[in-house]
């Protein structure tokens, strides 16, 4: 067996039903949902299944996250809890080789699934000469083709290029190598201060990296709700990451050994660091072959049903366009899948989606933020309830930050929730489901919340909103 | 301490009620017996007395709402003593008062009717009832699966979640489909009056059930699927009742006092009866028969929702004149729903007359828990072979007897037919 799926493969000699091109989550998710639905399914992976998120992005960093904020802890504030080392040390390649080892292993886990699922799973770069053929090239460069009623493209995406300062992987680099870069950088300039910008900024902060975090917005994390970045920018300074915001990169050199950044705007200077780090954002890849048609960004554009210009060649995930975030890619590519074989079944295209970034303090949010509901022009309370004031967290030692929910008037649905605080990204899910089932703060409030826990905080901050918290 | 004022169960069989009318407003001082609402029940319109005094502080519900028995209508306050707040209201953003009263409406509805009923005039239950067990059947109506968002809206926009389709995970109504459906209950009327052809005027109807209806419903489904039903039919010569209530009313025309009718004969006739033979004013108990020492001789009204029994009590003890006066004065509070829980409750065995609408024979469905229904078709001329094998014109009243096999056998009934025959064709007998 080499990972081809059965020993004589059905594509020696049948069609299948759906080929998809992709293996990540938008990809292996969408395959193993038709296969479930009793369709033939074939995968085409260039590289490992699990997809940017599972090899080289949502997971790896996720284990790398855990080493910071274990560290951070033990470093700064064993004295709190008692604890005392005589030297604390730590071993940069362990800490890079067990967040490998977390993703070869679920990688592997996606395997399995193909095998368990009877999807035939085929290793190679593919392209698409025609709807209904995919070609793909297998290590030894011969090419095959396989045959299918449908196509699913899944490519995704990867870090944005930019301009004037390309990657090269020493002293310029992206997400992907600064997972596994070694030895550690003594200064890192960090340029874009998305989710993925903040979480490097932070694990390598941390380890004793010097960070400037530079973004040419007003504040970190910009699509999050304001009053959250702003405490969190307050977080990560008192942490020691420079935060340069409003400023933008005029030019850039990469030197041997090290960086220039010219900055402008609101810090204008030069900074000099021995390794940049970019994350402005992704850049869709879109498999070679016949015309799709690309929006002005150049992701594939999709109709309501993810169809594209091409009929019977569909696409999900990073590939059509933000948000670019592994669990909407799964739920498109499960939209669309239902939507090709199951009868009656309308495919919708996402609307509340969470989105998590995994620095301490976490920031964890869903639906409008503040800003967005006034710019709507909606009528609404606002919530709020400070971790300070919840048992569990002062119990955990973790009383930073504040949860911030947005309840709508005059019925009381949830608009939005923001987090900024402990387990934030595990918190969301609550509110993701209330405003899922359209539950109104009544609902909410009705529900008995475990003491202590720190889900009280969501209790509270509804009750906040009409001034019925009971613990501030 | 504020007093809720709840629905009270104003019949056994009630389940729910619709508040007409609200006699109180809120702010008006109440004395306990003052009347505070009209509430339709599956049987009648009732008027709700109220039990404590004070001030009616706020009211749940509106005018023609449908209620379940022992949800909350409105609190009741003392001097200086200020209503509770229902559940929300008082961060309610923005709420109207609609709004606010669906959020009483949900949050009652969990709870379950106290044992001390608030309002007096719940009657006592007659000595007949514990027999006559409500169905306990219809309570619940047909959940529609939708959002609590949705629910808001669809009840602030006045849309009814089972004419909606739900677009949502699993079939749920989600706003936008309360939204959507409000909007096209908003163009069809416009497109209607567009184009006013008789086509788009006739459309079927979905009608909601009553409380009687849905009683009517639950009932005669149970008693048709329950009871072994079976059926005896006879003819009766009409001409000496007919010729006896001529010489009555001519007589009472005479004194003025009031005409007796055919059914007030009929009446009088099948009390007597059912004393004579009391195996069949009985009713089957589970593990007992239970035999009546008294008539409690029901009779169908037809009414404008579908129809009511009220009881003639004692019949069997009434003089003619007395069962006619009564049954009058009973049929037509019947039929303006004003009739008390004690004056429909409690039967023994039930008369339903269709005669007055031409219906020539046909057999009734037994009224539970009773045994007997009489049916009581028209009169007929029609030719008769007499007692001399001559063919001669004749006056006939065609009797059905509709009986349940558990209580009263083929013989016990065909008594009680022959026994009816007998009467009402020697109408003098009744007298004696």
């Amino acid at each position: 067996m080499d990972g081809r799926g059965p020993s004589v493969p059905n594509y020696c000699f049948m069609k299948y039903d759906l080929i998809v091109v992709g293996g990540g989550p938008a990809g292996y998710v969408g395959a193993i949902r038709a296969a479930q639905l009793g369709k033939k399914v074939a995968c085409v992976e260039k590289e490992r299944a699990g997809g940017t998120c599972l090899n080289w992005g949502c997971i790896p960093t996720k284990s790398l996250l855990r080493n910071a904020e274990l560290f951070q802890l033990m470093q700064k504030r064993s004295a709190d809890f008692g604890f005392r080392f005589d030297k604390l040390t730590y071993d940069w390649p362990k800490i890079i080789s067990r967040s490998r080892s977390v993703a070869d292993k679920l990688a592997g886990g996606v395997e399995f699934l193909f095998k368990k699922n009877k999807i035939d799973y085929l290793r190679g770069e593919a392209a698409i000469p025609t709807a209904g053929k995919v070609t793909y090239k297998d290590r030894n460069g011969k090419e095959e083709t396989v045959e299918g009623d449908h196509i699913l493209i899944a490519t995704g995406a990867v870090a944005r290029e930019m301009p004037g300062l390309p990657v090269n992987g020493k002293t310029v680099v992206n997400s992907h190598d600064a997972m596994i870069i070694d030895p550690q950088p003594k200064k890192l300039i960090v340029i874009g201060a998305g989710a993925i910008g903040v979480e490097f900024a932070y694990f390598f902060n941390a380890f004793g990296t010097e960070v400037t975090l530079v973004e040419m917005l007003p504040n970190v994390l910009p699509v999050e709700d304001t009053e959250i970045s702003v405490a969190l920018e307050k977080s990560l300074s008192k942490q020691g990451i420079k935060i340069f915001t409003n400023t933008t990169v005029a030019s850039a050199k990469a030197e041997k050994g090290q960086v220039r950044v010219n900055l402008e705007g609101k810090q204008a200077q030069e900074l000099q660091a021995d390794c940049a780090l970019i994350a402005i954002g992704v850049s869709p890849i879109v498999p070679t072959g016949v015309s799709i048609t690309l929006d002005k960004k150049g992701f594939i554009s999709v109709d309501d049903r993810y169809q594209t210009n091409v009929p019977g060649i569909f696409a999900a995930g990073d590939v059509i366009g933000p948000p670019w975030l592994a669990h909407v890619a799964s739920w498109e590519a499960i939209q669309t899948v239902e939507g090709i074989f199951t009868k009656g079944f309308r495919p919708q295209r996402v609307k509340e989606f969470p989105g998590c970034t995994y620095c301490q303090p976490q920031v964890a949010s869903i639906g409008l933020t503040e800003r967005a509901a006034k710019e709507q022009g909606l009528k609404f309370k606002v919530g709020k309830f400070p971790f300070a004031a919840n048992g569990k967290a002062l119990a955990a030692g973790e009383p930073e930050g504040f949860i911030k929910i947005l309840i709508a008037e005059p019925h009381g649905e949830v608009l939005g929730a923001h987090i900024v605080g402990p387990e934030a990204t595990e918190l969301i899910a609550e509110l993701g489901l209330a405003m899922k089932l359209e539950a109104t703060y009544e609902e909410i409030e009705a529900t008995i919340h475990a003491h202590p826990t720190l889900s009280e905080t969501v209790h509270e901050a509804v009750g906040a909103a009409f001034g019925e918290a009971i613990h501030i | 301490m504020p007093t809720t004022i709840e629905m009270p169960k104003l019949s056994d069989t009630m389940t729910e009620g619709t508040l007409l009318r609200w006699i109180k407003k809120v702010g008006d001082p109440v004395e306990v017996g003052d009347v505070i609402a009209e509430v339709e029940t599956d049987k009648a319109t009732m008027e709700m007395e109220a039990f404590d005094e004070g001030t009616l502080a706020e009211v749940y519900v509106e005018e023609g709402q449908k209620v379940q028995v022992g949800q909350k209508l409105a609190i009741l306050t003392g001097e200086g003593e200020e209503a509770p707040k229902p559940p929300g209201e008082s961060k309610k953003v923005g709420a109207d008062k609609k709004e606010r009263e669906q959020t009483a409406e949900s949050a009652a509805a969990e709870k379950k009717p106290l044992s001390k009923e608030p309002v007096r005039s719940a009657a006592e239950p007659t000595p007949e009832s514990p027999q006559q067990t409500a169905p306990s059947t219809g309570t619940s109506q047909t959940r529609s699966k939708a959002s609590p968002l949705a629910r808001k809206v669809a009840a602030e926009l006045g849309v009814e979640l089972q004419q909606v389709s739900g677009s949502g995970p699993g079939g749920r109504i989600v706003r936008s489909d309360v939204l959507s459906a409000a909007k096209t209950e908003q163009k069809g009327p416009d497109r209607a009056k567009a184009a006013p052809t008789p086509e788009t005027l006739k459309t079927d109807q979905r009608i909601s059930l009553s409380g009687m209806r849905r009683t009517i419903a639950n009932r005669l489904l149970e008693a048709k699927t329950t009871i072994p039903h079976f059926y005896l039919q006879a003819e009766i010569d009409a001409q000496p009742l007919i010729s006896l209530r001529q010489q009555i009313n001519s007589a009472a025309e005479a004194t003025g006092l009031p005409k007796i009718t055919v059914n007030d004969f009929i009446l009088k006739a099948t009390a007597v009866a059912a004393a004579h033979v009391p195996q069949a004013n009985a009713a089957f108990a589970g593990d007992a028969i239970i035999q009546y020492a008294d008539v409690q001789l029901a009779c169908a009204v037809a009414v404008d929702e579908g129809l009511v029994t009220p009881v003639i009590r004692e019949a069997q003890r009434k003089s003619l004149s007395q069962i006619s006066s009564e049954i009058k004065d009973l049929a037509a509070r019947a039929r303006s729903k004003k009739l008390k829980p004690e004056e429909y409750q409690g039967g023994t065995i039930t008369v339903s007359n269709l005669g007055g609408y031409g219906v020539e024979q046909f057999f009734a469905i037994i009224n539970p828990p009773q045994s007997v229904i009489v049916s009581v078709g028209a009169i007929v001329a029609k030719p008769v072979v007499d007692a001399q094998d001559q063919i001669v014109a004749g006056q006939r009243i065609a009797l059905g007897l509709s009986c349940d096999h558990r209580v009263v056998d083929g013989a016990i009934g065909a008594q009680l037919l022959a026994e009816l025959k007998r009467l009402l064709e020697i109408p003098a007998l009744m007298l004696i």
